[in-house]
């Protein structure tokens, strides 16, 4: 049963052919024969299986929307009602929110089955997972080497089928990173498709959630079920949501495709440069052009990243303050005491260097050097997109420079584990939707194709990266050992 | 040496709005503790504020008030600072882009009028409240304040005085009561004030370094603290010694101001725009609607009261210090038909002096604008003297009953019959000959004691302008 599309299981369900019952013992087992994977967090078992039931009585009835008792996760940065939201963090690792996220609420109202919650990088704050309080998660494709992150428990379930798709967020690459080095298909969408209420903080202005799943096809459904204006987040867009899966088998005859120069430079891995020319090769065999463009300021993505989230964060984490609720330290001796314990033993090593950077680009006198000039790069870059994405209808490029790395390979090493980054931060500052497809394997390893659109084009992004997946088979492939 | 004083005032108004800035939850006073604070006023993870529109609503009615330009892009801004009231660790405010621009307040002092320029007014959200007593070393929080909106209006430092500096704070307390933007309860923190002050020596053109009194929450403990801190900043420097920039507050137990923080202690608020939360954009349209629905301001009421009314400079700034009082003041002339400046006599002079006893405002008074009015008609038409209006409306303010009911009752109505009067007349003429004859030889002040003894026959009740005409005529025989 795990092998099988949203689709399909749909389908299965329907037609009775397995109860949700059935489908999610199935993967509750799989998620218990496979916890060294260290995917989860949180198991909600007993409330899986009671979505089930209410699934199963609901699929009687008739009531039936495409997500209807179909077994999924959340990354535990969704908060979700009375059940424990840790965000990776120590910090949290007694929260219980007494709300839903606006998402959750969302699966929630589609009758779909609650597995848990996902493993992560403290606070979203990582690119390999290792960040998180609850540990490393492994990739399984091999489990040496990281999932990526910060939506590693994401990534890896969907992977190895622990759950039939997931929700991630991408502030920086959180959702395609992970999903290139797991080998799935990860969309982020467009800067206020998908409510941030009830999703726990990194860089506010950058942070948006979607799905991560085996294929276009099921990220469509997917996203039809999260997207969409909430009255609770002033920045999420009042825009009607399309039909995401209906215009999946579109033509892509006529598809304008650009190709940075910046991406393609030298520097790119020459294996991974030609994976990527393997993949443009069957677009244009799809009827695409292809063409050169170039985006000058996109090499400076990195440095304004480091500086605008981190700014960010350090006010949204303030809260985690040891006062009313999550960590807070033993005996402390007076407020500044409860205050310097509590966050120096709640939070990890990689958050507290986020928040002293952003303390710092934010103080007077550092101000105008460092954020308002971030600032300023900022708008440069969402130029240079907008610019090329009137020659362009998307644009192609790598998600990772190398396919995923061993674990312990760049924990100490934060500039080198920044660059991980370095193809799937701009689009997160020109707040731009881009997802990442599976593209073929290095060594055993999958690697991914990214896919960037103009602003509110995840319609087409999820067409043109379904028209690939119909004529390529690397979204089937499954780590050996989690067939 | 002969010093000057300056002085700039920083006051923070609570917004009258039903729910709070960024979130839905209520913004009454005096609930149980943390009864009144959601999800999103105790910073929980993952929560959002949403603009409340009301509270910009309320801040374009002050500007224009005020003749300020009204921003048409404002941005709200974090101001980062721990205390274990901030449950976000952060303050929404807005810094470079406040919603409210340059306007200026006209004051009164010593009959000059002075104008004062208000530098900017801008949105913020208030803080929850520390408890220190009553938990045993501890402190306890109460979050039910937190994120009430605040217009916190920035004055220029244009004040000379401790009197232009409280003259200041009145004007703006009665205009944004006036405006109805803010309730104006003082003790419930609604209006509450901070005070720049220096003084350099008179003709100096450079600004001393001020301090700043924080959270003065009267008229008189401004007056106090300002007058007090002028003192201290005045004898420290001819004592060889030098104001250091700081910030003080005001012990009204002991009448001085403290040390709180130096500059060097003081905080990097790190300001940055809210991400969470788009830049307003106001419109004309949004405007133009504010001002069609703009209430007539003080000014305005009141030079309309003396031209429309005929009221002198007094009455009609009385009159329109609030505007629940003007608002009386129309209700019962227009109930009345009264003359305006006897109608205006009563409620500057018996009714303001009773409310003022009993300790109330003119919204609670005893009296109704209509009993008032029924009072008043009956002075208008001669039913009563003055004299018996003052009894009547002893009686009006003790019972519920109206004018004309309480002068039938005790039988109070005016004689304006000039033959009983005449009768009266004669008799005392009578009775009393040693005095018309005093009165007949040139002693106009007798003319008194016929006035008297004719009333007091009377019980007061003769119509007083019928009793002289018919009494000088008698005596002149």
């Amino acid at each position: 049963m795990h092998t099988k599309s949203l689709t399909e299981l749909a389908h299965g369900l329907r037609s009775g052919d397995f109860s949700s019952v059935e489908l999610t013992q199935h993967f509750l087992n799989r998620i218990k024969k496979h916890q060294d994977l260290n995917a989860y967090i949180t198991v909600t078992e007993e409330i899986a299986i009671q979505n089930a039931m209410a699934a199963d009585a609901r699929l009687t009835r008739g009531q039936v929307e495409p997500l209807t008792g179909i077994p999924i996760a959340q990354k535990d940065i969704f908060c979700t009602l009375d059940i424990k939201t840790s965000c990776g963090s120590k910090m949290l690792d007694n929260f219980i929110a007494p709300y839903n996220a606006t998402v959750v609420e969302k699966f929630n109202q589609a009758g779909a089955v609650h597995l848990g919650k996902l493993n992560m990088d403290e606070f979203a704050m990582g690119s390999s997972n290792e960040t998180s309080y609850y540990g490393a998660v492994k990739n399984p494709w091999n489990i040496n080497t990281v999932p990526g992150g910060s939506s590693g428990g994401s990534g890896a379930a969907v992977s190895a089928r622990l759950a039939a798709c997931a929700t991630g967020t991408d502030t920086g690459g959180s959702i395609r990173q992970p999903a290139a080095h797991c080998g799935i298909t990860g969309l982020k969408p467009t800067y206020g498709r998908v409510s941030r209420y009830g999703m726990i903080a990194y860089a506010s202005s950058l942070d948006q959630g979607g799905p991560m799943a085996r294929s276009a096809e099921d990220a469509a459904i997917l996203l039809q079920t999260m997207a969409g204006f909430d009255p609770k987040d002033s920045t999420s867009v009042d825009l009607s949501v399309p039909n995401y899966s209906e215009g999946l088998n579109n033509s892509l005859a006529g598809l304008r495709i650009g190709l940075p120069k910046e991406f393609f430079s030298n520097d790119l891995n020459s294996d991974m440069a030609a994976k990527l020319e393997t993949a443009i090769n069957e677009y244009r065999k799809l009827g695409a052009e292809v063409k050169e463009v170039s985006m000058p300021n996109l090499r400076l993505a990195i440095p304004a990243y480091y500086v605008i989230a981190p700014a960010e964060c350090s006010a949204n984490l303030s809260r985690f303050d040891g006062v009313r609720f999550g960590y807070r330290c033993e005996n402390p001796v007076d407020l500044s005491d409860l205050y310097t314990r509590s966050r120096g033993e709640g939070f990890g090593k990689e958050v507290k260097r986020r928040i002293l950077m952003g303390t710092y680009a934010l103080s007077t006198g550092y101000y105008d050097a460092y954020y308002v000039k971030a600032q300023k790069i900022r708008r440069l870059i969402s130029d240079d997109f907008k610019n090329a994405l009137t020659e362009v209808d998307v644009i192609m490029g790598p998600v990772t420079p190398t396919p995923a790395f061993g674990i312990g390979e760049k924990i100490a090493d934060p500039i080198e584990m920044y660059l991980s980054d370095i193809y799937t931060i701009a689009i997160n500052l020109a707040g731009l939707p881009a997802l990442s497809i599976p593209a073929g394997f290095i060594n055993d390893l999958p690697v991914g194709l990214q896919i960037i659109g103009n602003y509110f084009t995840e319609d087409r992004l999820l067409n043109i990266a379904h028209q690939y997946q119909q004529v390529t088979d690397w979204h089937q492939h499954t780590p050996k050992g989690f067939e | 040496m002969e010093w000057e004083t300056i002085i700039g005032l920083e006051i923070h108004t609570q917004l009258a709005t039903q729910s709070k800035i960024f979130s839905g939850a209520s913004t009454a006073y005096g609930a149980e503790p943390n009864t009144q604070a959601c999800a999103v006023d105790l910073g929980l993870p993952g929560v959002l504020p949403v603009l409340n529109e009301e509270a910009v609503r309320l801040a374009v009615i002050f500007g224009m008030a005020i003749e300020a330009n009204i921003a048409p892009y404002s941005v709200f801004a974090r101001k980062n600072y721990f205390y274990p009231d901030l449950p976000k660790g952060y303050q929404i405010s807005q810094m470079d882009h406040p919603i409210v621009g340059v306007g200026h307040l006209d004051i009164e002092v010593d009959g000059e009028t002075k104008r004062i320029g208000i530098t900017r007014a801008h949105l913020e959200e208030d803080a929850g409240k520390s408890l220190h007593e009553s938990f045993h070393g501890l402190t306890g929080i109460d979050l039910n304040r937190a994120g009430t909106p605040l217009l916190e209006i920035v004055s220029e430092p244009d004040m000379r005085s401790a009197k232009e500096a409280v003259a200041y704070m009145r004007k703006l307390h009665e205009l944004v009561r006036y405006l109805g933007i803010c309730d104006g309860n003082m003790q419930e923190g609604s209006f509450r004030c901070d005070a720049n002050v220096s003084v350099r020596p008179k003709g100096q053109k450079e600004f001393g370094t001020r301090a700043e009194i924080k959270n003065i929450n009267s008229f008189k403990f401004v007056e106090k603290a300002i007058n007090h801190e002028i003192e201290r900043q005045i004898e420290l420097i001819e004592n060889g010694g030098k104001v250091v920039q700081e910030t003080r507050l005001y012990d009204s137990v002991k009448d001085e101001t403290r040390s709180m923080r130096s500059k060097e202690e003081a905080n990097d608020y790190r300001y940055f725009p809210d991400p969470d939360l788009l830049p307003v954009l106001i419109d004309e349209a949004f405007k133009s609607q504010i001002k069609a629905n703009l209430p007539e301001l003080p000014q305005a009421k009141k030079l309309r009261f003396k031209t429309d009314y005929q009221l002198d400079e007094e009455s009609a700034t009385i009159l329109t210090t609030s505007r629940p009082l003007a608002d009386y003041f129309e209700a019962t002339l227009k109930t009345a038909t009264s003359e305006p400046k006897l109608c205006a006599n009563w409620i500057t002079g018996d009714l303001s002096a009773a409310l003022n006893k009993a300790g109330l405002e003119i919204t609670d008074s005893p009296i109704s604008y209509e009993r008032l009015a029924g009072l008043l008609a009956r002075i208008s038409d001669n039913t009563i003297s003055g004299k018996i209006a003052k009894q009547v409306f002893e009686e009006l303010w003790q019972s519920t009953a109206t004018a004309d009911e309480i002068i039938a009752e005790k039988g109070l109505k005016q004689i304006t019959d000039t033959g009983a009067i005449e009768s009266i007349i004669d008799k005392i003429i009578a009775d009393n000959q040693g005095q018309v004859e005093q009165y007949r030889s040139g002693k106009d002040k007798v003319f008194a004691f016929f006035v008297g003894q004719v009333m007091k026959e009377m019980k007061g009740k003769a119509n007083p302008a019928e009793v002289n005409k018919l009494l000088k005529a008698k005596l002149q025989g």
